[in-house]
C-alpha cells in the first residue's frame, strides 16, 4: 500500500492576505466621451443610496489569489484522483471532452432571453436530450428545469398535488408514502410540496414491505416515492404489486432517480409502473459535482401528466423546421426557477450519452453492477463488517455494509473507518446511511474504477479491520493524512463558538478569543 | 468506431477482467446479478439512441450543433433581466476548472475537503460584506427560487398568510415565487408603483400590509434597472407591523448602492451570476441568500451553512458544514428545505472574482456599468420617437427605452436591429408590462465599449427613421 499525504497548506482566511491598495483585475478604462456625458456618476444616486464605507473585501495582486486558491484546491480530493465510493452519489468519471464542449462560447456566451433564431443549436440539444432522457427512463415527456435532483423531486411532489387537484382529489390525498430506506430529500420534499410524509417499514429481505404498504395506502394516498434498486443497493422485486397497490388506492408512483445507473437500458421506470421519474445528471450522466453542484434533475412523465410540466418547454415546429420554447401550456405547475434549466450541465450529459450510446450505457450499468459485487463479496470476507439483509440477493450499482460488529468488538465506529480509509488516498463511503442499518458504510464504485483499484480498496479494509483490532487508537484518532485532522463538528454549530462569516468570527473575536 | 469490446470510460469492460470477476462473486453471468429484476418489466431491445461515437465524433457533432448559436461575440447583445453579461476574468475560468474542486462531491469529509470547505466560508463572508449582513447560506440554485425561500421562511419565522411583492418584479421570479408558496398557502400581493417614477407606492404598501403579512419584498435596484430609492421607508413600515423585509439585489450594484443590512433588511436574495460566472443561456446560476445573525432566523435558513472550528484537539484552525440539523439528510420531513446538491463551484468562481476585484474594483464595476447605461440613455434619448428611460430615476445598469412614439413595434425594431444591422436589442416589455406600451428593457455592461453603443444609436435612428432623418 502506497504511502499518501494529502497537502497541507495551512492557507490564512483571503481576508488575512493582501494589503491596501493591491489588486488583482483592472477594468477597461471608461471611454472620455462616455465620462463626459456622465460627470460624477455618483451624485446620480441620492445621499441616503450611496455607499459610504467599502465592502470589506479582501486586497490582492492577480498572482496572490492564484496562489490561494490553487493552494485551497490542493487540499480537496476529487474523482481525478482516485476512488471516491460515496454512495448514493455516484461518483464516476467525468469525462474531459464533455467540460471542454459545455465551456465553448457557443454555450457560456449565450442570453437566455436571445432571439429562437440565434439559438437553435442549443434548443436542438435540449430538445433531443429530452428526447434521450424520456427513452432511456420509459417516460413520454421530460423537462430540463430542475437545477438540481431535489429541485426535481420538489417538481413531481407538485405535480402530484397538480394532477389530484384537477380530479378534486387534493382535499383528500394530503399523504404522500415514503420507506424507511428513503434518501432524506423525499420526506422534505413531499413536505416542501404540502403532504403529510407517511413512513412505511422494509422488510426483512431489504425490500419495502408489501403488507405494510397495503395497510399504509388509503384515499389519502397521493402517492409513493421510491428508490429502485433501493439505497441498500437491492432491487424491489416486487415493484409489480407495488405499483399495483399504489395506483389501485388512487396514488401516483415516483422514481427516485438516484441510482438509476444500475438499471440503464435494462429496465425502464416507466416500464415498472412509475409515472414520475427524476434524473440526476451529475450521478447517471457523469457530469462534475463542483464541490457541491452545479447539478441538474430532470424529471420525465407519463403521458397523463405532460400537461403539468413546468413552462417553457423545448419543442420542434416540423412545419418551420425550427425549435422553440413553447409557453403555451394552461395547465402547467408554472415555474420552479428563472430560465430552463442548467444548460452548462445539460450539454455536458447530451455529449456523454452520444459517447456511450445504448451499447455504452447498458455496459455502464452492468459494470457497475459487477463492481459491487465483487466488492460485496470480498468485504464479506473481513473481520468486523457484515452485509445486513439477503445475503444470498445480488446487489445492484452498490452495497451496504455495516460495521456493527466491529464497533462491539473494538470500540471502533463506521465513522473512525471512514476516516481511516482517508488515510489511504481514498475517498469514504456514505456513512450512517440507510437509517435502517447501524453503524452503516455504504459503498458505490461506480464502472469507472479499474480492478486493480477495487482490490486495493479490499486490501485498505482489511488493513483498517487489522489495526482496529491490533491498534484501535490509530484508526480512532484518524485521519493522520488527510490535510487536517479530525475537527470538532460540534463547535461549527454551536451558539458559543458558531461563526458562519468572517464577519461574525470578527465580532466574536472582539469579545471574546476564539 | 472501431470494433472492440472495451470503452475508455469503462476499464473492467474487458472480457477477461469481467470473467475473472464474475468468477470471484460465483456466478457465470452479469445476467444471473440482474436475476431478481422481473422478466415482465425488462427492455427486451436496445435503447433507441445513437451508436456509440469517439471523442472526435462527438467533438465535431457538438461543435457543428453549436456553430448554429450566435453569441454575444458575434453581436452585442443588450439583454439582462436576471442573466447578465460581464467579463469572467481568465483566473477564475482557470480555478473552478482545476479538477480538484470540480470533481469533488459535497464535502461530507470535511477533513479531506478543506479547499473548498474553506472557499465556500469565504464566499459566505464576502457576501454577508457585500450585503452587510451577518450569514450567508453557500448558495441556493438561484435568485428566483432563493426568493421563494426565503418567503417560506418569513413564514416560518411569523406563520403569517400574505406576502408583499412590488408590481415590478421579474415574472418568472414572480411565478417561481408562486410555486414555492402555494403549497404552504401563502398569498402573494402586490404592490402598485408610481407611474413616473417606478419607485414603489407607499401608499400602496401601508394599505396592503397589515397583521397577516409575513413580508415585505423589494428589489434594489429594481427589475426595471431604475434605484429603489424608499427603501428606508419601507424597511419601517415592514417592521412597525412586525413583518420582515426581504430584499433582492443584483450583487454587481453593491460597490456602490448602500448594503440592505444598512436599511433594515432581514433577509438579502440575489443573484450571484454576474460575480465571474457565464450566462450559459440562463444555467447554472447562483442564488444569493443572507439574513441577519438572530440564532431565531438563523435557525430556520435553508440550504448548506459552512463555519469555522478547529480540529478536536484545538491545535488548527478548520472548516465544516455547520447546522445540518436544520437539512433534509437529518431532519427529514422536517427539515428547513429539501436542497442538498446546490451551485457551489459557481459560488467558488463568485469568490475568486471578488477576491481579484477587490473594493476598489466593484466600485470602479458598479461605476462604470452605470456611466455606460447613462451614456447609452443620454444617447437614445436624442433620437425622435426614442424615450429612455420611461422612468425618472436614477439607473444601474439596466433602463427601460420606449418606442411609442415612432409607430413601430418592439418586435418591429428588434427583428431590424438583428438582422440589418447585427446587433441584439433588449428584451421586450410590451406583453409583461402593457401599461407602459412599446417598452424594451435594456442592459449594457463594462462589456461594450463606446463604439458599441454609439452603433446601437446610429441603427436605432436607420431603423427608426430610415431616409435620412436622423436625430431631433
Amino acid at each position: 500500500m502506497s504511502a499518501f499525504k494529502q497537502a497541507s497548506w495551512n492557507e490564512p482566511d483571503v481576508f488575512k492576505l493582501g494589503r491596501r491598495g493591491r489588486r488583482g483585475f483592472v477594468l477597461p478604462r471608461v471611454e472620455k466621451a462616455v465620462l463626459r456625458e456622465v460627470v460624477k456618476i455618483r451624485e446620480s444616486l441620492p445621499e441616503g443610496l450611496r455607499r459610504k464605507t467599502p465592502p470589506l473585501l479582501p486586497e490582492l495582486s492577480e498572482a496572490e489569489v492564484v496562489r490561494h486558491f490553487i493552494r485551497l484546491s490542493q487540499m480537496n480530493y476529487g474523482v481525478d484522483l482516485g476512488f471516491y465510493p460515496l454512495g448514493s452519489c455516484t461518483m464516476k468519471y467525468n469525462p474531459k471532452i464533455d467540460d471542454f464542449l459545455a465551456g465553448a462560447e457557443g454555450v457560456a456566451s449565450l442570453h437566455p432571453y436571445q432571439d429562437e433564431e440565434t439559438v437553435q443549436g442549443v434548443l436542438e440539444i435540449l430538445y433531443t436530450l429530452g428526447r434521450w432522457l424520456a427513452e432511456i427512463t420509459g417516460t413520454h415527456e421530460v423537462s430540463l428545469q430542475p437545477a438540481a435532483g431535489a429541485q426535481g423531486e420538489f417538481l413531481g411532489a407538485l405535480i402530484m398535488r397538480a394532477c389530484h387537484k384537477s380530479n378534486g382529489e387534493i382535499g383528500e390525498r394530503r399523504e404522500l408514502i415514503v420507506p424507511d430506506s428513503a434518501h432524506g430529500t423525499n420526506p422534505a420534499s413531499g413536505t416542501m410540496a404540502g403532504f403529510r410524509v407517511v413512513v412505511v417499514p422494509s422488510g426483512e429481505d431489504g425490500c419495502i414491505d408489501l403488507e405494510a404498504l397495503k395497510a399504509a395506502v388509503s384515499r389519502r394516498t397521493a402517492g409513493l416515492m421510491l428508490t429502485n434498486p433501493n439505497t441498500l443497493g437491492i432491487f424491489e422485486k416486487g415493484i409489480g404489486d407495488i405499483a399495483e397497490t399504489v395506483h389501485d388506492a388512487g396514488g401516483l408512483l415516483y422514481y427516485d432517480g438516484a441510482n438509476l445507473n444500475a438499471i440503464l437500458g435494462r429496465v425502464r421506470p416507466g416500464d415498472m409502473g412509475f409515472d414520475i421519474v427524476h434524473i440526476n445528471v451529475h450521478k447517471t450522466f457523469g457530469t462534475p459535482h463542483g464541490g457541491g453542484g452545479p447539478g441538474s434533475g430532470p424529471i420525465g412523465v407519463c403521458e397523463e401528466l405532460e400537461r403539468f410540466l413546468p413552462v417553457p418547454r423545448v419543442a420542434y415546429d416540423k412545419r418551420r423546421e425550427r425549435y422553440y420554447l413553447d409557453y403555451d401550456k394552461p395547465d402547467s405547475i408554472g415555474k420552479l426557477r428563472g430560465f430552463y434549466g442548467n444548460v452548462g450541465v445539460l450539454v455536458r450529459a447530451y455529449a456523454y450519452i452520444l459517447s456511450l450510446g445504448a451499447e455504452g450505457l447498458e455496459e455502464a450499468a452492468e459494470v457497475s453492477v459487477l463492481n459491487a459485487n465483487y466488492l460485496a463479496k470480498r468485504l464479506s470476507q473481513i473481520r468486523g463488517l457484515e452485509l445486513p439483509y439477503d445475503k444470498g440477493q445480488p446487489r445492484k450499482h452498490e452495497c451496504v455494509f455495516s460495521a456493527k460488529p466491529l464497533l462491539k468488538e473494538t470500540g471502533v465506529r463506521a465513522m473512525d473507518v471512514a476516516k481511516r480509509i482517508l488515510d489511504y488516498g481514498m475517498h469514504a463511503p456514505t456513512m450512517y446511511f440507510p437509517l435502517i442499518v447501524e453503524e452503516a458504510l455504504m459503498i458505490e464504485p461506480t464502472e469507472s474504477v479499474e480492478k486493480e483499484e477495487l482490490d486495493r480498496f479490499v486490501e485498505v479494509m482489511e488493513k483498517i479491520s487489522e489495526e482496529a483490532y491490533t491498534s484501535p487508537e490509530v484508526v480512532k484518532s484518524a485521519p493522520h493524512n488527510a490535510a487536517i485532522t479530525r475537527l470538532d463538528e460540534v463547535k461549527a454549530s454551536h451558539p458559543k463558538t458558531m461563526a458562519l462569516s468572517w464577519r461574525m468570527h470578527r465580532r466574536r473575536a472582539e469579545s471574546q478569543r476564539y | 468506431m472501431a470494433e472492440s469490446s472495451s470503452h475508455p470510460y469503462i476499464p473492467n469492460s474487458v472480457p477477461e477482467i469481467k470473467k475473472e470477476m464474475l468468477k470471484h462473486i460465483g456466478v457465470r453471468n452479469i445476467e444471473e446479478l440482474y436475476a431478481d429484476v422481473p422478466k415482465r418489466f425488462r427492455l427486451k431491445r436496445k435503447l433507441n439512441l445513437p451508436r456509440p461515437k469517439s471523442e472526435q465524433e462527438v467533438k465535431r457533432h457538438v461543435e457543428s450543433l453549436l456553430s448554429k448559436n450566435k453569441t454575444s461575440r458575434d453581436m452585442p447583445v443588450f439583454l439582462g433581466a436576471g442573466c447578465w453579461h460581464h467579463y469572467v476574468p481568465a483566473v477564475v475560468k482557470d480555478v473552478v476548472q482545476r479538477t480538484e474542486f470540480l470533481t469533488s462531491y459535497t464535502p461530507y469529509q470535511p477533513e479531506t475537503s478543506q479547499g473548498m470547505l474553506q472557499a465556500l466560508f469565504e464566499y459566505q463572508s464576502m457576501v454577508c460584506e457585500l450585503t452587510a449582513m451577518d450569514v450567508a447560506n453557500s448558495s441556493m440554485y438561484d435568485w428566483a427560487s432563493a426568493l421563494g425561500e426565503a418567503v417560506r421562511m418569513a413564514v416560518r419565522l411569523n406563520n403569517r398568510a400574505e406576502v408583499l411583492v412590488p408590481r415590478i418584479i421579474h415574472p418568472e421570479r414572480l411565478a417561481t415565487l408562486q410555486t414555492y408558496v402555494d403549497p404552504v398557502g401563502t398569498r402573494v400581493k402586490m404592490v402598485g408603483y408610481n407611474p413616473t417614477t417606478g419607485q414603489l407606492n407607499l401608499e400602496d404598501v401601508k394599505s396592503g400590509i397589515s397583521a397577516k403579512t409575513a413580508a415585505v419584498y423589494v428589489e434594489n435596484p429594481s427589475y426595471l434597472g431604475f434605484v429603489e430609492t424608499q427603501v428606508e421607508e419601507i424597511a419601517e413600515i415592514a417592521h412597525d407591523a412586525e413583518a420582515l423585509l426581504i430584499v433582492g439585489v443584483d450583487p454587481t450594484s453593491l460597490g456602490v448602492l448602500k448594503p440592505p443590512g444598512e436599511y433594515g433588511a432581514d433577509i438579502v436574495v440575489g443573484e450571484g451570476q454576474p460575480l465571474g460566472n457565464a450566462m450559459n443561456y440562463g444555467g447554472p446560476l447562483l442564488g444569493v441568500f443572507a439574513c441577519r445573525g438572530d440564532m431565531e432566523l438563523v435557525r430556520q435558513m435553508p440550504g448548506r451553512v459552512i463555519g469555522l472550528t478547529t480540529t478536536l484537539d484545538g491545535s488548527r484552525r478548520g472548516y465544516c458544514m455547520a447546522l445540518q440539523t436544520r437539512e433534509q439528510h437529518i431532519r427529514r420531513e422536517r427539515a428547513t428545505s429539501n436542497i442538498c446538491t446546490n451551485e457551489a463551484l459557481c459560488a467558488l468562481a463568485s469568490a475568486v472574482y471578488l477576491s481579484l476585484l477587490g473594493p476598489q474594483g466593484l466600485r470602479e464595476l458598479g461605476e462604470t456599468v452605470m456611466a455606460k447605461a447613462r451614456y447609452t440613455m443620454q444617447l437614445l434619448n436624442r433620437i425622435r420617437g426614442v424615450k429612455a428611460p420611461v422612468f425618472k430615476s436614477p439607473h444601474f445598469k439596466e433602463f427601460t427605452v420606449n418606442f411609442e412614439e415612432s409607430g413601430k413595434t418592439v418586435r418591429e425594431i428588434h427583428e431590424a436591429l438583428l438582422s440589418r444591422h447585427q446587433i441584439h436589442g433588449g428584451k421586450d416589455l410590451s406583453k409583461e408590462f402593457p401599461e407602459l406600451g412599446k417598452t424594451a428593457l435594456y442592459c449594457v455592461t463594462e462589456v461594450y465599449a463606446q463604439e458599441d453603443i454609439d452603433r446601437l444609436a446610429e441603427a436605432f435612428t436607420k431603423v427608426l427613421w430610415e431616409g435620412g432623418r436622423k436625430r431631433r
